[in-house]
């Protein structure tokens, strides 16, 4: 067992979750069983072999150049009022499920 | 008119040439949703107002005797994952059951702007994540060729769509699988193109190195026609690349003869059914004897791409889902005195269950301690897996692999086992890990008459490539 109970209260905790016990139980279960699969990346030497963190970086770009100079294409000049126009208030607010008309609203933050 | 093998180019030259109206062809289609969807389950969300909108302005384009854009009055259908403004959109999740887009995500825009008529919004996985479509917060989508089985997942909705003919062709996303795997099970075309060559501006985000968006169709033309529509840069989406876009449509029709196509024995081994296998073999035999060459590679990472793929994705997933905590939209409990009670229970009770088995593998993965460990080992294979292609490819121009290791099966069959539903994925996740296109296409049928589909990977920003193969495939049977 790699995961512990004690694990899987922690990340819930990281992962903005709570979970029921019973929950909580078949993820302990079901995290042991995934990772031990996982495990096998591990027969790999990769001491040498730099992270792929993104697609974007290594295909369809300027391979002369390196770093952020590859994207330069995505750079373009300031426009005041944006690509698109910025939601009206109204309509920013529309889906939330409490607001005042000017702000989100949520439970009290700091209890005095 | 006849619904059942309706095509883009058809239904378009019928509005046209006035055989039929935009607006009637799309009532036929709500006619045909009302009376056959109930048993397949493949539409969440009908837009019929803005699909009759739509339909009336193609109308008056016709009656003008105007020429008609490439998709003009095509009755379409889009996952749930894209989002449409003034039509509800819930990527599958009770977390955001009532949510009303206010913008349009870039490929659906593109579609309409072609002329497309939307007639809905399609059942799929939550938030994407599954291969069979059982995790739907709503319900499960049936496959239309055997109602016991699944249609595949996670857009198993827009393949079981296409192929019960609710819908001549509608997109898809595609993170492991998502269309590839579907459009087998059901025995349609599916398509995912490149990393970067489709906007993803309005598409609810799963995993943003891998998510892709690409059509669902009953012909390789249709996916041709469909792409053409909806790639190129986007400035709305700064991973969409500068790349320049050819006509796909055109393309299809140069020559395939003199292509060296791989077959990669990593694609053929333990695990794969013996009738899949047998379709797939005769299908590589059809395209050997369309003067295609036939070239034995290897993948030899192969085996490592799916825990590859579950910590990069499932990380990945656990930062784009974190903004579902019940502040800007969707749900939020009502059972909360704090905001960190809100949070929790909004999430605890929005999120289904799969979904939060991935947040929590990725929160694992990129906590402190593990990081090193899981997400940058799994980084660090990912770059192997795409060597492994990047070495193949200086030999062959394509390579050819069963879609999925089996044809569809029993719902669910698979349910209680989550690593056994994702291997499922085996044959399709690399090639999102690696970024290249790659299109299913119908090979056969098992001899439960369930559909076999033929996987055709290509390289970067290489569609035609691969389009083309699969067409005179389609053509050669």
């Amino acid at each position: 067992m790699k995961v512990t109970e004690k694990d899987v209260a922690y990340v819930a905790d990281l992962a903005n979750l709570e979970l029921t016990e019973d929950e909580r139980g078949i993820l302990l279960r079901d995290l042991n069983s995934i990772l031990d699969y996982i495990d096998r990346l591990n027969q790999l030497d990769t001491t040498d072999v730099p992270p792929m963190a993104q697609v974007s970086d290594r295909y369809g770009v300027d391979q002369s150049k390196t770093g952020s100079a590859r994207f330069t294409y995505a750079i373009r000049e300031d426009i005041h009022e944006g690509l698109r126009k910025s939601l009206p208030h109204e309509v920013a607010l529309q889906n939330a499920p409490d607001s005042d008309g000017i702000f989100f609203k949520v439970p009290k933050v700091i209890e005095r | 008119m006849e619904l059942n093998s309706l095509t883009i180019d058809a239904a378009r030259s019928a509005v046209q040439e006035r055989k039929t109206a935009a607006t009637s062809l799309a009532e036929a289609f709500y006619s045909k949703i009302e009376k056959d969807d109930p048993q397949i389950g493949a539409y969440l969300i009908l837009s019929k107002e803005r699909a009759l909108a739509k339909a009336r302005e193609i109308d008056a384009l016709a009656a003008k005797g105007e020429m008609l854009p490439p998709l003009a009055g095509v009755p379409v259908g889009v996952k749930d994952v894209m989002v449409t403004r003034g039509v509800r959109t819930t990527a599958g999740s009770k977390i955001l059951g009532n949510y009303m887009p206010p913008y349009d995500c870039t490929a659906v825009a593109r579609m309409e702007a072609a002329g497309a008529v939307v007639l809905g919004k399609l059942n799929c996985d939550e938030f994407a994540m599954g291969s069979s479509n059982e995790n739907s917060a709503w319900h499960p989508v049936r496959n239309p060729r055997d109602l016991s089985r699944v249609p595949g997942g996670s857009s198993g909705g827009s393949a079981a769509a296409v192929a019960a003919d609710i819908a001549v062709a509608t997109l898809g996303s595609d993170t492991g699988g998502s269309i590839r795997q579907p459009a087998s099970f059901c025995g349609v075309v599916g398509l995912m193109p490149t990393y970067g060559r489709v906007s993803r501006y309005g598409l609810i985000a799963f995993a943003s190195s891998l998510d892709r968006i690409g059509p669902l169709t009953k012909s390789v033309k249709d996916a041709a026609i469909v792409l053409r529509t909806i790639a190129g840069r986007d400035p709305m989406d700064s991973t969409s690349a500068e790349v320049p876009v050819p006509d796909y449509v055109a393309e299809l029709e140069k020559p395939i003869r003199g292509l060296r196509l791989g077959v990669a024995k990593e694609y053929f081994g333990e695990g794969l059914d013996a009738e899949v296998r047998k379709s797939v073999e005769a299908a590589i035999q059809t395209l050997a004897k369309l003067d295609c060459e036939i070239v034995p590679v290897s993948l030899p990472h192969t085996q490592y791409a799916i825990p590859t793929y579950y910590i990069v994705a499932t990380a990945e997933a656990s930062s784009n889902l974190a903004r579902f905590d019940g502040v800007r939209y969707g749900y939020r409990t009502r059972d909360a005195h704090t905001l960190s009670e809100m949070y929790r229970r909004t999430r605890d009770q929005g999120f289904g269950r799969e979904v939060k088995r991935r947040i929590m593998l990725g929160t694992y993965a990129l906590s402190a301690g593990y990081y090193d460990a899981y997400y940058l080992k799994a980084q660090r294979v990912r770059t192997l897996l795409a060597r492994d292609f990047e070495e193949v490819f200086k030999k062959v121009d394509a390579i050819v692999t069963p879609t999925s290791p089996t044809a569809a099966f029993k719902l669910g069959e698979k349910m209680d086992d989550p690593l056994s539903m994702y291997l499922a994925d085996i044959f399709t996740v690399t090639a999102d890990l690696a970024g290249i296109p790659g299109i299913s296409v119908p090979c056969g049928e098992t001899k439960e008459n369930l559909p076999v589909g033929l996987q055709i990977l290509g390289k970067h920003f290489d569609e035609a490539t691969i389009l083309r193969i699969a067409q005179a495939y389609e053509q050669a049977v």
